[in-house]
């Protein structure tokens, strides 16, 4: 199922590709020349970068490169020094995090964001609890309910709802944190390295989470230093270099060999 | 039938439906975690056995209803330091602040208040010192440690103030009912603190605040990710445990028949002692309510028996330091 869509999306992308000139329908978020300091270092110097609807699209380069700094003023932890986010064609500026969310970006950080004293159901409804009656009590079965729904939905490894986060493995929260991101009608969900602390068993995992994500979907922003999860789970690719974001690619089209090429600078664009 | 002793040998010899129960329960009693994560029932359990044995008097009716009167303060206490040490907090100032909520009940009595202005007014005057204490620690960002150790000797010193370090008499009706009443073997106090302690348990488990100080006791960089107020919840926290350190006033004053300045020391221990007797981790993030109720009686039966028992007051702080140390130590042992 999920391999079939993938297949299409290649063949679409095949034949419709010409770089830079995706119907406007197609953007969903476009970030043009954003720029970001911190006191005399400047970590963004106009970046650019669009995401098309219902794709994954992967941020690569080099440490330092500003990907991180990118993805935080689009998530609305830091606050451009200037340039434009557009979402759906309208421009946004988000202040904090939840403003971000309310438009319905949500960002898996690498942290996740968990608590681990609770369970998996008090974890994703932490802050949005559904509540009930005139005392306003918590809704648990409601909440235990969906929660299970959405993991089950996403997750090939979907752990119980009522077990602690303290129990699960780093693939289980992985997938929970991603399962919550995404279940509050989202639009784009970022994940800053979401497999940089798996095994190979877990990574196949939280990977099959994230296509089944974007087959429901989801537009996804993804941060990696793996190229072969890059041309594996992406359809378009946006390298970043120097504080600016230097070239894009369809996966299908290009190569890790050529995405390294594009990172170190070898070249150009 | 009447003693659950006796019925404990009988029925093992007939019985298939209990072995379905009971297997499971001694399985659990093999491991150390189920010691860890019970300690206060177990304990509670054990000293009752103890005392009973080695006391007649210990088990009649009049001595239960006497422990369960003496225990309601401590219980109310307990209960509202749990409530701060799930936060990961800790509130050094409560029995200094019921100290304060006791002479402000005095001084309003004093003035002619009446019964329950001059309760309102005890309560009142420990938010006051709740209201400081949240405040410095969720946004001055003082350790709770130290912030609430402050205000221990402020609260202790405005109490010395306000009352010119005299004990204010209270000849009070309503208290004396308070006191003296009772349905049954329970006392109005003991009933008083079920009720506290009930409603605590329905505050942390079943609505958004209880969940959220949970959370943000538990990983406040993530709960305040998740959009979890936690400077509020902080200072929420502190108010509950003033409030209730006002509730506990009433009954102090209720207990000794007049508001006194004094420092209650034993109560700040021995409240920290029932909550992590009652498993809570000092840590926070793992909310108990029914533990430190059980945590409080049991530190209530163990100063109770050894009075009974004619063992020198002495050496009451010793037993008490020892259970805790014990229980301490015993939480090493519990399921992560």
């Amino acid at each position: 199922m999920t391999q079939t869509s993938r297949n299409e999306d290649e063949m679409t992308t095949q034949t419709d590709f010409q770089p830079g000139s995706a119907p406007a329908s197609e953007i969903l978020l476009e970030a043009t020349d954003i720029k970001k300091s911190f006191g005399g270092v400047h970590a963004l110097k106009g970046a650019s970068i669009t995401m098309r609807r219902g794709e994954i699209t992967a941020l690569v380069g080099d440490n330092g490169a500003g990907k991180s700094t990118l993805v935080r003023c689009l998530s609305g932890i830091h606050r451009p020094d200037s340039g434009t986010i557009r979402l759906d064609g309208d421009v946004v500026h988000f202040s904090t995090p939840n403003e971000a969310r309310k438009h319905g970006m949500e960002t898996v950080q690498q942290n996740l964001a968990l608590v681990e004293e609770l369970a998996v159901w008090q974890n994703f409804f932490l802050g949005r609890e559904l509540v009930h009656g005139p005392f306003r009590t918590l809704d648990r079965k409601n909440m235990k309910r969906k929660a299970a729904d959405m993991l089950a939905d996403l997750a090939v490894n979907a752990p119980p709802v009522a077990s602690k986060v303290r129990r699960l493995s780093g693939g289980q929260r992985q997938a929970v944190a991603i399962a919550r991101a995404a279940g509050w009608g989202s639009k784009i969900v970022i994940m800053d390295e979401p497999t940089a602390a798996l095994g190979v068993q877990e990574t196949a995992k939280v990977e099959q989470t994230i296509e089944t994500l974007r087959d429901s979907g989801v537009s996804v922003l993804l941060i990696s230093h793996n190229f072969d999860q890059v041309m594996r789970l992406a359809n378009h690719v946006w390298v970043m270099r120097a504080g600016l974001a230097v070239a894009e690619r369809r996966t299908a089209e290009s190569s890790g060999d050529e995405l390294v090429a594009l990172i170190t600078g070898a070249k150009a664009h | 039938m009447s003693t659950p002793t006796k019925t404990g040998p009988t029925r093992t010899k007939p019985a298939d439906a209990p072995h379905g129960v009971v297997a499971p329960i001694i399985g659990q009693a093999r491991q150390v975690s189920f010691w860890a994560e019970q300690a206060a029932p177990i304990g509670l359990v054990g000293l009752v056995i103890v005392f009973s044995i080695l006391s007649p008097t210990f088990l009649t009716l009049g001595n239960i209803r006497a422990m369960l009167v003496a225990a309601a303060i401590l219980i109310v206490l307990s209960v509202a330091q749990s409530f701060v040490i799930t936060t990961g907090g800790i509130d050094l100032s409560i029995s200094a602040t019921m100290t304060v909520g006791a002479v402000g009940f005095g001084l309003a009595w004093q003035a002619g208040l009446g019964f329950v202005l001059s309760g309102l007014v005890a309560v009142a005057s420990a938010l006051v010192i709740g209201l400081i204490n949240g405040l410095l620690i969720a946004r001055g960002k003082v350790t709770d440690f130290i912030a609430t150790l402050g205000t221990l000797s402020v609260a202790t010193g405005l109490a010395l103030i306000f009352s010119d370090g005299k004990p204010i008499t209270v000849n009070s009706s309503e208290l004396l009912t308070l006191t003296s009443g009772s349905i049954g073997i329970f006392g109005y106090p003991i009933i008083l603190a079920v009720i506290i302690g009930a409603l605590a348990w329905f505050v942390m488990f079943r609505t958004r605040f209880g969940l959220h100080v949970q959370a943000a006791g538990g990983s406040e960089e993530s709960a305040v990710a998740n959009g979890v107020n936690a400077p509020r919840v902080r200072i929420a926290v502190y108010l509950i445990s003033a409030g209730l350190a006002g509730v506990a006033a009433l009954l102090l004053v209720a207990r000794v028949g007049a508001a006194e300045p004094a420092i209650n020391t034993a109560f700040l221990l021995n409240c920290i002692a029932a909550v992590v007797l009652g498993g809570v981790s000092l840590t926070g993030g793992k909310a108990r309510i029914v533990g430190p109720i059980i945590g409080a009686l049991l530190l209530t039966a163990l100063t109770n028996g050894l009075t009974l028992l004619g063992v020198s007051q002495f050496y009451q702080p010793l037993a008490v330091g020892l259970v805790v140390v014990l229980a301490a130590l015993l939480t090493r042992f519990q399921k992560k």
